[in-house]
């Protein structure tokens, strides 16, 4: 296995780990992974919510399952088999969405059938669970999803106000201000000025000091 | 010299086969089209509200209960109809409620003269419809946003990304239409439709795993100028939408075909027009916040929106 990313030896903490998902290594903002449906499905905080819960329960199910079975696994086919495991876990979450929840579903079906495809998923079960053990490897997957459903909504919420002037469909403001933000292009434009406003954080964040390793934890 | 030519070559025979097969495809659509009713010569839906039948005599009766219209997806239920006007010719406009969609396809009936027919899109314009949305109107990077981190990953260079979208839309036709075979013969019979997820993950990887070996054992100068991308496709959501998005609508073979070339085409433009675009913002003074990916995103932004003014393109008027 190859020792390219280089964690402690001890695993650190619960706490540590969700903090790090969710601010220090965000999935969206931080790493830049799995970009496509946070644009996608963003045009409102519901849609937002219903993906990120989505891919939440796919990466803590397939990180536990890995951090399970990871013995068993050789390591020359374990990228088939991550696949398979995490198609599996999408599979069943995509039927249980479109069970309860058909209006929203019907939405953001393709994007929640796509999970199975998101690189996040993928690198955390390479990068994390693959080497860590069980409880630990609950809290990396916990985490990273709620970065990414921490993402969506501050997307979504971005994207709904300045779109439709509503939040989770109640109309905040009666006019709508900037229709521009809930088309396709205006996507783009949010994820684009966002990622530029954590770059700018970060960057005045280290402005005396020396840049910290990302990735460290020690965000928040 | 001489490691060029069996790629030249290669490439000469696959494009007059695809495009062999495209005709192909269409005469057989063309020649399946209805041949036509003894009464009601055409009918042709003209969005949004109206219909246009010609007659080869006149009707009878210009009384909306003469006529009755129905979805051919619910026969039982008719679509009210508010007016019917005769126009030049034996020609009549029936005038409905409801939006009529130019793409369904609807079926109807007129009661004195007896008459009966079908209505449906040309099976041409259906497909170049197809087509053209999926390379323009619904691009699949800039109003699906799917296929992101390679678009941002290899619109650095023109050259990689003219071959990256090349490799791409080849397995996404290929890929698609593998798919569409095992989903209509295959898992569709077997009552396996759930399973889809796996086995168009296991398709696509298949198919990229066997078109490496494959092109490494008989075109190395292909594999070496192209093998690198088609490694990076292997799990790559814009190649697994295709089929994803052809099973929900349960295509047939023509129109699979039309959506997975669409994409391709769709895919390869987005990226070369970034690439243009990016090699310009190398020289560009950015701001320290915006350089990299925010400034990539506004840029793609800014396409997006330029690519809105294709919406309303059709074949289906």
């Amino acid at each position: 296995m190859s020792q390219t990313i280089l964690l402690p030896e001890r695993p650190p903490g619960a706490v540590a780990l969700l903090l790090n998902g969710i601010f220090g290594e965000n999935p969206v903002f931080r790493l830049a992974l799995s970009l496509c449906p946070a644009v996608a499905v963003t045009t409102t905080v519901a849609n937002g919510i219903m993906l990120g819960v989505a891919v939440l329960l796919v990466q803590v199910l397939s990180s536990v399952t890995v951090a399970l079975v990871r013995r068993g696994i050789h390591p020359r086919v374990r990228i088939p088999a991550y696949t398979i495991i995490i198609a599996v876990w999408v599979s069943a979450i995509d039927m249980t969405l479109a069970g309860y929840f058909p209006v929203l579903y019907a939405q953001v079906g393709l994007y929640v059938k796509l999970i199975v495809a998101f690189a996040i998923i993928i690198s955390r079960l390479e990068v994390f669970a693959s080497r860590m053990p069980l409880i630990p490897t609950f809290w990396d997957g916990l985490g990273m999803g709620l970065g990414f459903l921490f993402a969506l909504v501050v997307i979504g919420a971005f994207r709904e106000l300045l779109g439709s002037g509503a939040i989770l469909g109640h109309v905040v403001t009666p006019e709508k201000p900037l229709l521009f933000f809930a088309l396709p292009a205006g996507g783009f434009f949010t994820i684009g000025i966002l990622m530029a406003f954590f770059n700018a954080l970060e960057r005045w964040k280290r402005g005396g000091k020396a840049p910290t390793a990302a990735g460290g934890g020690a965000h928040g | 010299m001489d490691s060029i030519r069996p790629g030249r070559f290669a490439s000469r025979h696959v494009t007059s086969a695809a495009l062999g097969l495209a005709f192909l495809l269409l005469f057989a659509a063309t020649a399946a089209a209805d041949g036509g009713d003894a009464v009601i010569r055409g009918a042709r839906v003209r969005a949004p509200h109206h219909l246009r039948l010609e007659l080869t005599r006149p009707a009878s009766s210009l009384d909306p209960a003469n006529f009755r219209l129905t979805d051919a997806r619910a026969p039982d239920v008719p679509i009210e109809i508010r007016s019917v006007v005769a126009e030049e010719g034996n020609a009549v406009l029936l005038e409905v409620n409801d939006r009529l969609d130019p793409s369904a396809a609807y079926r109807i009936e007129m009661l004195d003269p007896a008459a009966a027919r079908d209505v449906r899109p040309a099976p041409w314009a259906l497909l170049l419809t197809v087509v053209l949305s999926s390379a323009l109107i619904n691009n699949f990077v800039f109003t699906r946003y799917l296929g992101l981190c390679v678009f941002f990953g290899v619109s650095r260079k023109r050259d990689t990304a003219i071959s990256m979208g090349i490799t791409f839309a080849v397995v996404m036709i290929l890929s698609a239409m593998l798919s569409w075979g095992l989903f209509t013969f295959v898992m569709a019979p077997l009552k396996l439709k759930f399973l889809q997820i796996i086995v168009f993950i296991g398709v696509v990887a298949f198919l990229v795993q066997a078109l490496d070996t494959i092109l490494k054992k008989t075109h190395k100068s292909l594999h070496q100028r192209w093998g690198v991308y088609l490694m990076l496709i292997t799990t790559n959501c814009i190649i697994l939408a295709v089929p994803l998005l052809n099973a929900a609508a349960e295509s047939g073979p023509a129109e699979s075909f039309a959506l997975a070339l669409g994409s391709g085409v769709g895919f390869a433009i987005a990226l070369f027009l970034m690439s243009c675009a990016r090699e310009k913002l190398e020289l560009a003074r950015v701001p320290a916040a915006f350089q990299g990916l925010p400034i990539a995103f506004t840029l793609a932004g800014l396409f997006a929106l330029a690519f809105m003014g294709f919406s309303g393109l059709t074949f289906l008027r």
